[in-house]
């Protein structure tokens, strides 16, 4: 087990990088605790399969260093890193038996054949592929096949972090939630350090402990799933996480005020005075489930039109339009849903500010 | 299921008899007609019933022929099947040089066959061949393959080796290239070798492409006729002389209607079987990479 620390980590494909958009990671500095179980969240392209690959040792990074337990493992190639990856299609030895696959990163390493027989078989019996073991592992269904996969990583005591890239993406829906216990089970009970790269959000949400969204080679927020979604600090996260995700407008600040167009939205205090201090293009969000909807007029609220309503059985989700700008609310069971025209409420303390794309801080 | 009312479908199936018939079905038939008769001359015939394939089968000459020809396609492939993998391994796997790889590795496989036969007479000629007259120069032996039965398989076999090992090397590439880039990076996290690495993943997965490369190669070896004729004639002696060879100096030279024709028959039957032998191997290969 080990604490991973990424130092100024950047990496270019190409080999004279030369302005920003050359470079897959631009700048990455964070920790990634021993035995937590983090998740890598980000839509396709946006850099984490790289950065899997910059801590595994596939790649080495153009810049920065990568640090194990402190001690600097940079330009050390994967299989002297004890680091364990599951990639997205099962990656198996399809000669051998499902014994010999889980017994073959031991006996590479030289360990005894009865120590190896132990391990293999220990870690068979977690992931209930006990009854399998003698068998080709090529015949096997998809689900049993990464099992061996992940297996091959924890059967080796000393491993340092067990690194998944969307390693869901080929098994069956029904299954995909039973793997997915099964690793949060691993980890509870093994306390190893998992790191976890999909763009699914909801098995980014139920996996981790801490979630990192990347967007175009940055990450641009590590927080529990309540904080992503109660405290986005990027606009990207607020739109990414949740669904549907953060409305966006952009306005000018008046005093407390933050002004669409003609329309008039109240801000907190702090948050106003925030904003008068940042820079650049500012925005106001709000999620949907935060927008309040009233059939009638009533105090500080926006008129807008009502444009859709879609029913995803216990909420509803409603499309408004403000002069031409699309907004969305989330109602749960229960609530009227106005009809043509409504009033809309933007509840202060969950009205928030960005300046160029972040949070105002 | 129902039955069709209408047959007339079936007309549509004529054309391809027609040319199925002529293109093989009325030539065997008169290749099967010969092997049961001894023909004098036109119009003048006897029939014999199975007198010829007795008399070929119980030849030594047809048996010498056949041991040499197992003994030819056996070494073919135990000399281009790990050839063409090394090469295949060796090839680099993106820049310039594959293209370069590529098309110098098809060359042999462009040239017409009785051309290869004349390129190698010359090559190996102990005065102005590159190959005769360098073993000259180092040894002091003149290499002959038109006296010494030796030099005249070590020349067939480096003929045959050089010609048709690039199909193996082109076929195990592309294998090879198939390969995701995940199992190198699983096998390096997993602290394999490069003989596992080899060993577990390039061989098997290679296997379906190599079972057609020892097809290809069994085959098209056991049917050779071209180069050797050209290079050796069959000789010294009947050193080199091949089923195929030996089939064409029965039937055309000495006009043996009638053994020529048991013969090819004997000689369908072991190609026939062995192709049922390889496509049986074929198909279970395929159940068994099912990924």
């Amino acid at each position: 087990m080990a604490r991973i620390e990424l130092k100024e980590i950047a990496h270019s494909y190409l080999r004279n990088p030369q302005e920003e958009s050359d470079y897959a990671i631009k700048r990455i500095h964070n920790v990634w605790d021993e035995g937590g179980a983090y998740a890598l969240l980000g839509p396709s392209g946006c850099g984490k399969t790289t950065l899997l690959n910059i801590i595994s040792g596939l790649l080495t990074p153009t810049r920065g260093r990568v640090l194990y337990n402190g001690t600097d493992v940079t330009m050390l190639p994967p299989e002297k890193r004890n680091i364990a990856q599951v990639f997205q299609f099962p990656v198996l030895y399809d000669t051998m038996t499902v014994f010999n696959n889980l017994a073959f990163p031991l006996r590479n390493r030289g360990i005894p054949e009865d120590e190896v027989k132990k391990r293999a078989l220990e870690v068979a019996e977690i992931l209930d592929l006990t009854p399998f073991l003698n068998q080709r592992a090529a015949g096997l269904a998809a689900d049993a096949k990464q099992k061996i996969s992940l297996g091959r990583g924890l059967v080796r005591s000393d491993v340092a972090a067990i690194l998944f890239d969307e390693p869901l993406t080929v098994i069956d829906p029904h299954l995909k939630w039973h793997l997915r216990r099964k690793l949060k089970e691993i980890h509870e009970q093994l306390r190893l350090t998992l790191i976890y790269v999909t763009h699914d959000q909801v098995e980014a949400l139920t996996f981790a402990d801490q979630v990192a969204v990347m967007y175009e080679g940055e990450i641009v927020q590590i927080g529990t799933p309540q904080d992503l979604f109660e405290n986005p600090e990027h606009k990207f996260v607020g739109y990414f996480i949740g669904s549907p995700g953060m409305n966006f407008l952009a306005c000018t600040l008046d005093g407390n005020v933050a002004r669409v167009d003609g329309t008039r939205i109240p801000l907190d205090k702090k948050t106003a005075a925030l904003g008068r201090k940042a820079r650049g293009k500012l925005e106001v969000g709000i999620r949907p489930i935060h927008l309040e909807l009233s059939s009638k007029p009533i105090q500080s609220g926006v008129p807008a039109h009502v444009k859709a309503v879609e029913d995803q059985g216990s909420y509803k989700i409603v499309t408004l339009t403000m002069d031409d700008k699309i907004l969305r609310a989330k109602l749960f069971e229960g609530k009227a849903v106005p009809v043509d025209k409504a009033w809309l409420v933007f509840p202060p303390q969950k009205t928030r500010l960005f300046a160029d794309g972040r949070l105002v801080k | 299921m129902d039955k069709w009312g209408n047959n007339k479908a079936w007309f549509l199936v004529l054309p391809v008899i027609v040319i199925v018939a002529f293109s093989a079905i009325i030539p065997l038939m008169t290749v099967i007609n010969y092997s049961v008769q001894e023909i004098w001359g036109p119009g003048q015939s006897m029939f014999v019933g199975t007198e010829w394939f007795k008399e070929v089968l119980g030849s030594y000459r047809l048996h010498d022929a056949l041991w040499r020809q197992f003994l030819f396609s056996g070494l073919v492939l135990l000399i281009e099947m790990p050839l063409g993998i090394l090469i295949a391994l060796a090839m680099p796997k993106r820049g310039w040089g594959v293209s370069a790889c590529l098309v110098t590795l098809a060359l042999p496989l462009l040239i017409p066959w009785n051309t290869i036969g004349t390129i190698w007479i010359i090559f190996t000629r102990p005065d102005i061949g590159l190959f005769g007259k360098t073993i000259y120069t180092l040894t002091g032996v003149v290499f002959d393959h038109t006296a010494r039965p030796l030099d005249a398989w070590i020349t067939v076999m480096l003929m045959e080796v050089w010609h048709w090992t690039p199909l193996v090397a082109l076929l195990a590439y592309a294998g090879l290239r198939a390969i995701p880039e995940a199992y190198y990076q699983a096998a390096k996290i997993d602290g394999a070798s490069a003989w596992s690495t080899f060993f577990y993943i390039q061989l098997p997965k290679m296997r379906g492409v190599l079972t057609i490369a020892v097809l290809l190669r069994f085959m098209d070896s056991f049917l050779i006729y071209a180069e050797p004729f050209v290079l050796t004639g069959g000789g010294p002696g009947n050193s080199t002389t091949f089923l195929s060879i030996y089939l064409v100096k029965i039937a055309l030279l000495q006009f043996d209607l009638g053994p020529g024709g048991a013969f090819s028959l004997i000689y369908f039957s072991i190609v026939l079987l062995f192709s049922y032998i390889f496509y049986q191997v074929l198909l279970r290969v395929g159940k068994g990479e099912k990924a």
